[in-house]
């Protein structure tokens, strides 16, 4: 029977599948259970409701949380997309050599040897109303009055998430690149292009999945997150992530579990629009 | 070392306390039961988790010098506090909750009454944890007033009565009352309203915090102080009344009054220290923390009163046999004078203040709890010096501060409907 092509198939497709079925559909499965369940102020009991649902999609408080939410993520990706592809094209075009090239790869991952909430929390006396940032500008005659938006405000947020994520960026569009030939920029340069045009028309086209994989880590690390914003705003803005953390906190886990579900399938739908742009499968 | 040990148990062995209780018990087997429980008790291990208030390792450790077994400690926020002790009954043996949790709590059944004549200084514990009153003359404050939560109608209750019935839920251990804490070199001028957290005066300059059960009580503190509205039970207010509050400090929040929002302690300590922060809403301990620091704080008294909160231990449901007597046994212990005094000599009140005198110097006694000036330095249980000689507590003596609660912490009824509105304040 082992020789049947079929059941061999099936057989060396089934541990990942078993893996992914208890780890991955399991949960979330059991996510959307729980989303139509109810809830008391202490204990939650099965039922059929769609309360979860109706409360949280005629909130006005749930579309400017998930508005933010996605403002978030589309400023981080802006900043991250810039940085992350000036660094990578200095790792890949400008450096030659390739030790040197590890070398400096190697150099943009230090900061991940520390926890990511030890980088982001290190902004906080930095950036605070008597921080190193205001000391320092204020002693340079910069400043007369220390700048209150620093912290605790969407730019300190944004300003960590970018910090945070643009390795995230970095990574893949630095792997795409490497991976183009050579000779087509040579090409382009015996065919007449300057150097904008070279990057514009050969490289850019050339690194899209790079880019695309990127963005899909950085906009759904964002979307996800609770912790940064909690942080870098001090409590005082609001994405998706800490609505489902409050909800946590107080014991509501059907509408944790709504606000979930409504998140994963905004994600998703993002992730859908993004892969309609490129073919990642073709070109990986 | 197979044999069962004989032991009294009037429910069926767990197999956790029987492994436990294995090896001693064989070297026993020829005493008297009562050795066996003297022998086994020093294998048994508590688990308690509760907030870090008084989670304290110096605790745990006293608790193996003294009693013998192991006490295991976990310290977690008010939130995850109530979410174990109403989701996960298997995972503790010992709660230290608070008074206003135990009103969440205790209707699910995850913890069991406790006998009062079991508790040898059961008549000693201050009034407000029995009858409510402090002292006969006590009006007794709004909220969620520990009495009305620490008693039930029998062994196996889940109900609240309002008498001392002989069925304790909780075994109140530590309470304090909270007021505002104020950076007075950076203020520059005398506060005595909790209306001064809104003047527009400290804009960008206050916080207050962000767990809704205790925030929205600094709320009505304050809302009641400018004059907008008088409560009839500020622990349990309407729609309306949660609106008007909101209402206020949602526009205060988009007038930029506020800087942050804290949710843990150090947290509040981080925001007053660097001066981010010059009024807000505080705990005691951490007032202390930013003093250590050589930063001037001051928990400051105001007219309307304090905020107050008591925290209890409540024991397991699961809990049986000798893990149950030697959670008594704790209690016991609890309460006779150690740990009262230690917690004393960082700013709280014990239940039974009486034994915590002695294990505290008269210098000591007469600065925490009579409010008398300090004779030496003032040490914390830990050596630092805390305050100088001369310096007088803020708010003053045990009576003074406790006699002048406006109103407990509490959960209302309308508290889902309050959380919801409370993400909306931190979301506008």
């Amino acid at each position: 029977m082992l020789k049947n092509r079929h059941v061999s198939g099936w057989l060396m497709a089934s541990p990942l599948a078993l893996v992914l079925v208890v780890f991955l559909i399991a949960p979330i499965l059991m996510i959307v259970v729980v989303s139509f369940w109810g809830a008391t102020e202490w204990s939650i009991y099965p039922a059929f409701l769609w309360d979860n649902y109706e409360f949280l999609l005629t909130s006005e408080v749930t579309y400017r949380v998930f508005l933010n939410t996605f403002k978030y993520a589309f400023i981080t990706w802006v900043f991250a997309l810039g940085i992350g592809f000036t660094v990578a094209y200095f790792l890949a075009f400008h450096v030659r050599s390739l030790t040197w090239q590890v070398a400096l790869f190697l150099l943009c991952t230090i900061p991940f040897w520390t926890s990511n909430i030890i980088r982001m929390i290190s902004w906080i006396p930095f950036l605070g109303r008597n921080g190193l940032a205001n000391s320092a500008l204020i002693s340079w005659g910069v400043i007369d009055e220390p700048l209150e938006w620093l912290l605790f405000s969407d730019f300190s947020v944004i300003l960590a998430f970018v910090h945070l994520y643009t390795l995230f960026m970095v990574v893949p569009i630095f792997n795409t690149m490497m991976r183009i030939d050579k000779s087509l920029i040579e090409a382009a340069a015996d065919a007449g292009a300057s150097g904008w045009q070279t990057l514009w028309h050969v490289i850019v086209p050339l690194t899209k999945p790079g880019i695309m994989i990127g963005t899909i880590f950085v906009v759904t690390l964002v979307m996800g997150d609770f912790i940064t914003v909690r942080f870098m705003s001090g409590s005082q803005s609001a994405n998706v992530g800490r609505m489902i953390q409050n909800d946590i906190g107080l014991l509501q886990y059907p509408s944790a579990s709504a606000t979930a579900v409504i998140l994963l399938i905004t994600v998703l739908m993002v992730i859908g629009i993004l892969l309609r742009f490129v073919d990642i499968r073709r070109e990986l | 070392m197979t044999t069962i040990p004989k032991i009294r148990y009037s429910r069926p062995i767990s197999r956790r306390s029987m492994l436990k209780a294995g090896g001693a018990a064989v070297a026993a087997a020829a005493l008297p039961a009562p050795m066996v429980w003297g022998q086994a008790i020093k294998d048994v291990t508590l688990r308690q988790f509760g907030t870090g208030v008084s989670n304290l390792n110096e605790v745990a450790n006293k608790v193996k010098e003294d009693l013998g077994f192991t006490l295991e400690m976990t310290a977690l926020d008010s939130d995850s506090v109530t979410q174990r002790a109403a989701t996960q009954p298997d995972s503790f043996d010992i709660a230290d909750i608070e008074y206003w949790i135990c009103k969440k709590v205790w209707p699910t059944g995850n913890l069991q009454a406790m006998d009062t004549s079991k508790i040898e200084n059961y008549d000693k514990i201050v009034g407000t944890f029995r009858s409510g009153k402090l002292t006969p003359e006590s009006v007794i404050a709004q909220g969620t007033a520990p009495h009305t939560v620490g008693f039930t109608s029998g062994p196996n209750g889940k109900d609240f009565v309002a008498e001392e019935s002989g069925w304790m839920t909780l075994i109140p251990t530590i309470y304090n009352a909270d007021t505002l804490g104020i950076r007075p070199d950076l203020i520059g001028r005398p506060i005595s309203n909790w209306s001064e957290l809104l003047n527009p005066e400290f804009k960008g300059k206050a916080s207050i915090l962000d767990i809704s059960s205790i925030g929205i009580m600094d709320m009505a503190m304050v809302v009641e102080s400018m004059g907008e509205y008088k409560y009839p039970d500020k622990g349990n207010m309407t729609k309306e009344e949660i609106d008007l509050t909101l209402g206020i400090f949602t526009e205060a929040k988009k007038n930029g009054q506020f800087r942050a929002f804290w949710k843990s302690f150090d947290e509040s300590v981080n925001l007053m220290a660097s001066g981010e922060v010059v009024i807000q809403s505080m705990w005691s301990p951490a007032i202390t923390a930013v003093r250590s620091q050589g930063i001037p704080c001051v928990y400051q008294p105001l007219e309307e009163g304090y905020r107050s909160w008591g925290g209890g231990i409540g024991l397991s449901a699961s809990l049986s046999g000798i893990e149950l007597d030697a959670a008594y046994e704790y209690i016991n212990w609890y309460l006779s004078g150690w740990v009262g005094g230690f917690l004393m000599r960082q700013g709280y009140y014990s239940a039974v203040p009486e034994t915590s005198k002695n294990f505290m110097t008269a210098d000591e006694w007469g600065f925490w709890f009579e409010g008398k000036a300090a004779e030496g330095d003032i040490t914390n249980p830990f050596g630092d010096v805390m305050e100088k000689a001369g310096a007088v507590r803020d708010g003053g003596s045990f009576y003074d501060r406790m006699g002048a609660v406006a109103c407990w912490n509490a959960v209302m009824d309308e508290n889902q409907y309050m959380v919801r509105k409370w993400n909306e304040f931190i979301a506008a």
